[in-house]
């Protein structure tokens, strides 16, 4: 049994995206946590999603998920990395309440998960391993379908929602198609618009760009930026690097079950250190120089050379390239290489990225 | 209203904290999984095909009582069927109540859960979230409402078939007595309602069939299998022990309501044994359902 207190207006609360501004409903004294405006910069213990030793073990034997203490702060977009088969859905079907953990412990919007999913999952959309439809009923009825599973969603405003979602995913022309004869990427369009039924606290995509071609990519990432744009926590799985650097804030990095790293992007790309590139046909006499001048970790390569910079600040470069000219080094490209999130990841788990789980 | 101002000036519009249920947001999921059922190809096939087997009985009743009689017994009610349209409902749910029906209500039993979760659709039921107990109370109750959908195809189209066959009137009971009419299509509704409820703990054994797995054809076949070995189990008089017990045994007792003072000792035993199973695989399809994980 649900019995939410009612905390607000009902047919405010339950209102269309479209709707006016609602007054922020009180909390209810029992809460632990207030819910703070999600405009507000976030506090300490005001994390959207927060879990504790997490810990899922399948039937086989199987350590699916092994002791992950995750912290998604609201407000951030969050990039929840790893390649195939580490864990991450397991992970998100266990945030949802799909999947009971073994041990430890997750929560939700501040209540505990999987006992509170009646209270927190309206307040959450969410897109998990793919989408799923009715074939035999068009785009709009599966919709209906899915919002009057919601106890919370307001029938008198259903129609209009259901319209408003499909306006923002581009799918108002196709919604009378059956949705069997949609193509992968309708159908992904579909179950994107089935997450932005009502407005959200936070929203939860698993993989969400699978199967779509670039142009797909790029508009999925653009309503992934106007969601979290309005206010919304978003947490998005993805085994591709360059999405999570392109739309994320924060990003967590997940191998063979276990949580290898987390914080924001800018920290993680700073943990692979950029390296120092010379272009040369004279790589012997380069690395002579670059070795005098405490250039370490030296890499030879065909016309190339490459090697960490250490500490030094921008300005000693200059120098560095005019002490390889003054060698008699033939100096055709000199340069620093940005470390990316790839070299991170492949620092911290040691593994290629397209490993196969 | 200063609150919905100084929201209005944080721009987002993004609620948070709980949102309140209400009884008609609650019941939409009812609605909808009837229309799910109704709006379905299969189950409009298998309510026609529910509608054509009275007509074709009606039409072999007919041409056999219109070549020279052959004598033989046959189900006493297809002999009076030529004397009245109306018994043809009987008749027509005599022949269906064994095989037909339970063949209809156990494929959409059985599907109900384990076709959602073959699809993946039943994870984002989950997560919308519909909440477990309610989506399976929405189930059974349109497995409920199937079977009284099917009961009446067949109901309806045996009367029209009867009907357009057969002469209509007075209606001689299997006890002698005779009643006018408009009585005895009052008992024809009773004897379709009571025929639709000893359904209904088929319809919990199909549910909880259809949580034990992640494919809707090994349920729906599964729960068919069921109902034909129970048949043949209560054909045995050996196993007379636990005969009274199988839920088929009583469900042909519905022709006790067609004499004149209606017997009811069999249909009360035939309903208080459904509510038995109703009770014992419902709770078994809850308690399965609400703490498996679905990982489909």
């Amino acid at each position: 049994m649900t019995e939410a207190p009612v905390t607000g207006d009902v047919t405010e609360s339950a209102g269309g995206p479209g709707a006016a501004p609602r007054p922020t409903p009180v909390a209810p004294a029992s809460r632990t946590t207030s819910p703070t405006s999600p405009t507000s910069t976030a506090s300490p213990g005001d994390d959207v999603i927060r879990t504790r030793g997490l810990t899922k073990r399948f039937r086989g034997g199987q350590l699916a998920v092994d002791g992950l203490d995750l912290t998604v702060p609201r407000g951030s977009v969050f990039g929840f990395l790893g390649p195939n088969g580490s864990g991450k859905t397991t992970t998100i079907r266990m945030l949802m309440g799909l999947i009971a953990p073994t041990s430890g412990a997750a929560a939700v919007l501040g209540e505990p998960m999987p006992q509170s999913v009646a209270s927190v999952l309206p307040r959450v959309g969410a897109l998990i391993e793919g989408p799923a439809l009715y074939g035999f009923l068009s785009g709009r009825d599966n919709l209906v379908r899915f919002d009057s599973a919601d106890p919370t969603a307001d029938p008198r405003t259903r129609n209009s929602r259901v319209e408003a979602a499909l306006e923002r995913v581009g799918l108002s022309a196709a919604a009378g198609k059956k949705a069997r004869a949609y193509s992968l990427g309708m159908k992904q369009r579909l179950g994107l618009a089935s997450a932005l039924l009502q407005p959200r606290e936070l929203l939860v995509l698993d993989e969400p760009t699978n199967g779509l071609d670039p142009q797909g990519m790029r508009e999925i990432r653009t309503l992934v930026r106007e969601v979290a744009a309005e206010g919304t926590t978003v947490f998005l799985s993805s085994h591709l690097l360059d999405e999570i650097e392109q739309v994320c804030t924060h990003a967590a990095v997940m191998s063979r079950g276990r949580l290898v790293v987390q914080g924001t992007v800018a920290e993680l790309a700073a943990r692979a250190q950029g390296r120092l590139v010379v272009r040369t046909p004279d790589t012997a006499r380069a690395a002579e120089v670059l070795a005098a001048h405490g250039v370490g970790a030296l890499v030879h390569g065909e016309g190339r050379l490459d090697g960490e910079p250490g500490d030094r600040g921008d300005d000693a470069l200059p120098k560095l390239c005019a002490a390889l000219v003054e060698a008699g080094v033939r100096v055709y490209g000199f340069g620093l290489e940005r470390g990316t999130l790839e070299d991170a990841f492949v620092a911290l788990t040691g593994e290629g990225f397209d490993v196969a789980g | 209203m200063s609150q919905a101002e100084a929201s209005q000036a944080g721009a987002p519009p993004v609620v948070t904290g709980r949102r309140p249920q209400s009884a008609s947001g609650f019941l939409s999921l009812f609605r909808n999984e009837l229309h799910l059922t109704f709006r379905r190809m299969r189950t409009k096939v298998l309510l026609g095909i529910l509608a054509v087997l009275p007509v074709l009985i009606g039409v072999v009743v007919k041409l056999n009582t219109d070549s020279p009689h052959e004598g033989g017994g046959g189900p006493s009610f297809i002999a009076q069927t030529t004397q009245n349209g109306l018994f043809l409902v009987f008749t027509a749910l005599a022949v269906a109540l064994p095989v037909f029906l339970p063949m209809t209500v156990g494929v959409v039993a059985g599907d109900s859960v384990a076709g959602e979760a073959a699809t993946g659709t039943l994870r984002y039921l989950l997560v919308a979230p519909a909440g477990r107990t309610r989506l399976l109370a929405a189930k059974f109750t349109a497995g409920l409402v199937f079977c009284l959908a099917a009961t009446a195809a067949v109901a309806v189209a045996a009367l029209a078939t009867g009907a357009a066959l057969f002469p209509l009137g007075e209606v001689t009971l299997i006890s002698g007595d005779t009643i006018g009419f408009a009585d005895a299509l009052l008992r024809a509704v009773l004897v379709a309602g009571v025929v639709a409820v000893s359904l209904a703990g088929l319809v919990a054994i199909g549910l909880f069939v259809s949580t034990l797995t992640g494919s809707g054809i090994a349920a729906m076949a599964a729960t068919v299998g069921l109902v034909i070995t129970v048949q043949i189990l209560d054909a045995f008089p050996q196993l007379d022990a636990i005969r009274p017990f199988l839920f088929t045994h009583y469900w042909l007792s519905f022709a006790d309501l067609l004499r004149a003072p209606m017997y009811w000792d069999g249909v009360w035993k035939d309903l208080g044994l459904q509510a038995a199973y109703v009770a014992v695989f419902g709770s078994a399809a809850w308690s399965r359902f609400t703490s498996r994980d679905i990982s489909a």
